[in-house]
């Protein structure tokens, strides 16, 4: 069995973001990136299940500029075996992202694809679901739990209500939870055995998919502050505070 | 053209967030359908009739739709989608699932995640965690959009009387079944709609120790909630969680204990009316969101606070 794990490079979650002051996004140099995090259990449950002798090889894929490939080379040291980066600058909206897809699981013919159930950056929890409708297989979204079985995985999802199970047929994707399991770090060795590991590189314009963006970003702006507030002394205080002042109980 | 809202139901019941939806669509346009796709959900059907901002309702009613399959969904719409400008749904897990397998079958980009329509192809929508708005426009000619329900008020539910349509189911699935649910079944207030909320955090230090907050939940009718740590912890069930990756809460109180205020945290939290934080660690981020904040150790805090509650003559429900 073949996995693909998609991955994306994106700002790291512990970066303050700064709104840059025309308007045009938010401020992107000299600040650290990382892999998206939900990336790196999507990274780590195919490393697993090839571990467990599950999965023959994992193929780590990422689509942008051309340092995104840092997070291929993550994931390979973390151990997938080989990389891809289809190569591609300015925004990449996730419809385009799923097309090229698509046209690496054609190439590859991968049984599974992984990746994080949404990215931290613009937040918008699509490539998964799309990469599956453009393939017309099955999505198993926000998963906590994956059972391989021979023909069909069992996924827990992480739903509103609490725990959902359901089965989907082989070939299938999952996009993963942070609560998936835990992402290893990549020892020193490993990261110098994944200096070796081939990484294909791939132009977009070459993969003869639409990439141009359907939404204008019209303005970025910083959300409005919340006024400041004041310490209170005790608990006395902050019951009257409430009851009195800001009357919510 | 007229917009079509995707509801989410049980059956039995439409789910609440459908109702700020519904609000969200209407402002988009006025001729909203929506469009329910169940197995004898009748009384979903009814109720969604009821609704005066509804002006259609279209029903699917086919046992295949028991439970709900993205997939199986996603067919029944796309058999419908083209009277219409925009298909919408809420932003919840719901949503999330649903709207891009729709969206990329009709070759749209969908705008994810608005807490504002500005116009019928613009809208406000929060990026990086909420660090940031972007105004975005789509230059797509129909529209998938989904909506964050706490940032519009639930429509009313009585007074109306639209029209039921009953049509024709589309093809299962055969690739993906459901299994099985684990509803976890309250008495509380949910934690997307309380208007008061309470949240532990890795300062709770065990799940035995969450006592203390249902405890003062208990006393306020609130709702629970949790920080990622907490749940990661195994303290409380994932359905509790607060933050980007988890829910989003806007109530008029948000009460948040032991919980240091990451980024991510406070991405599903800091639209809150009134926040209080209770937190030993003075400078926690938590303090810089919080309209009143109690530097003290919550075993004692906790304990205190449900004393003095008790010594209020009324509580708001």
């Amino acid at each position: 069995m073949k996995i693909l794990v998609a991955v994306k490079r994106v700002i790291d979650y512990n970066v303050q973001i700064r709104v840059k002051e025309d308007g045009s996004g938010v401020v992107t140099d000299n600040v650290k990136m990382s892999t998206n995090p939900p990336d790196d259990n999507a990274i780590e449950e195919a490393v697993k299940i090839k571990e467990s002798g599950k999965a023959t090889e994992i193929i780590a894929v990422t689509v942008g500029e051309e340092k995104a490939q840092e997070t291929v080379r993550k994931a390979l040291a973390v151990g997938a075996d080989r990389g891809i980066h289809v190569k591609i600058d300015g925004t990449v909206e996730p419809l385009a992202v799923s097309k090229i897809l698509k046209k690496i699981v054609e190439k590859e013919n991968p049984d599974l694809v992984f990746m994080g159930k949404q990215a931290i950056d613009d937040d918008c929890n699509q490539t998964g679901q799309m990469l599956a409708a453009h393939l017309n297989w099955p999505q198993a979204t926000f998963a906590s739990k994956i059972e391989v079985n021979d023909k069909s995985l069992q996924v827990t999802r992480e739903v509103d209500e609490g725990l959902e199970t359901i089965e989907v047929n082989t070939p299938a994707i999952v996009t993963c939870d942070l609560r998936l399991n835990e992402p290893r770090y990549a020892s020193l060795p490993n990261i110098m055995k994944a200096k070796k590991k081939p990484i294909e590189q791939i132009n977009a314009s070459d993969l003869g998919v639409d990439t141009n963006p359907r939404i204008e970003h019209i303005k970025i702006e910083e959300p409005p502050k919340r006024k400041a507030g004041i310490k209170v002394a005790s608990v006395e205080e902050l019951v009257q505070k409430l009851k009195n002042e800001a009357k919510v109980i | 053209m007229s917009v079509l809202l995707i509801a989410e139901h049980n059956n039995k019941e439409v789910k609440p967030f459908t109702l700020n939806a519904i609000t969200a669509a209407s402002q988009i346009d006025q001729d909203l359908h929506v469009l329910l796709i169940g197995s004898k959900a009748d009384d979903v059907a009814k109720s969604l009739s009821e609704v005066p901002l509804v002006k259609k309702v279209l029903h699917i009613d086919h046992e295949i739709y028991e439970n709900y399959i993205a997939e199986n969904y996603t067919a029944a719409i796309l058999k419908h989608a083209d009277k219409y400008s925009h298909i919408i749904c809420s932003a919840n897990t719901f949503g999330k699932n649903l709207m891009p397998r729709v969206a990329a079958l009709l070759d749209i980009s969908q705008v994810s995640d608005i807490i504002k329509v500005i116009s019928p192809d613009t809208f406000l929508r929060p990026i990086y965690a909420g660090n940031a708005f972007a105004t975005v426009k789509s230059n797509d000619e129909k529209k998938c959009v989904t909506i964050r329900p706490t940032s519009f008020e639930a429509a009313e539910t009585t007074g109306g009387s639209a029209e039921i349509e009953k049509i024709d189911a589309a093809d299962q699935s055969e690739n993906t079944k459901f299994i099985n649910r684990e509803e976890i079944k309250s008495d509380r207030p949910e934690l997307g709609t309380a208007r008061i909320v309470i949240s532990g955090g890795r300062g709770l230090q065990s799940g035995e120790n969450f006592k203390l907050i249902t405890d003062v939940a208990d006393k306020l009718n609130a709702a629970i909630g949790a920080s990622r740590a907490a749940v990661d912890a195994g303290y409380i069930t994932n359905e509790h969680q607060v933050g980007q990756t988890g829910k989003v809460v806007v109530p008029d109180l948000y009460i948040a204990v032991g919980i240091s205020g990451a980024i991510q945290h406070l991405a599903g939290m800091k639209e809150s009316k009134v926040i209080v934080a209770i937190n030993k660690d003075g400078e926690a981020p938590i303090f810089s969101v919080a309209d009143y904040g109690l530097e003290a150790d919550l075993f004692e805090a906790l304990p205190q606070f449900l004393e003095e509650l008790n010594k209020l003559n009324t509580i708001q429900k």
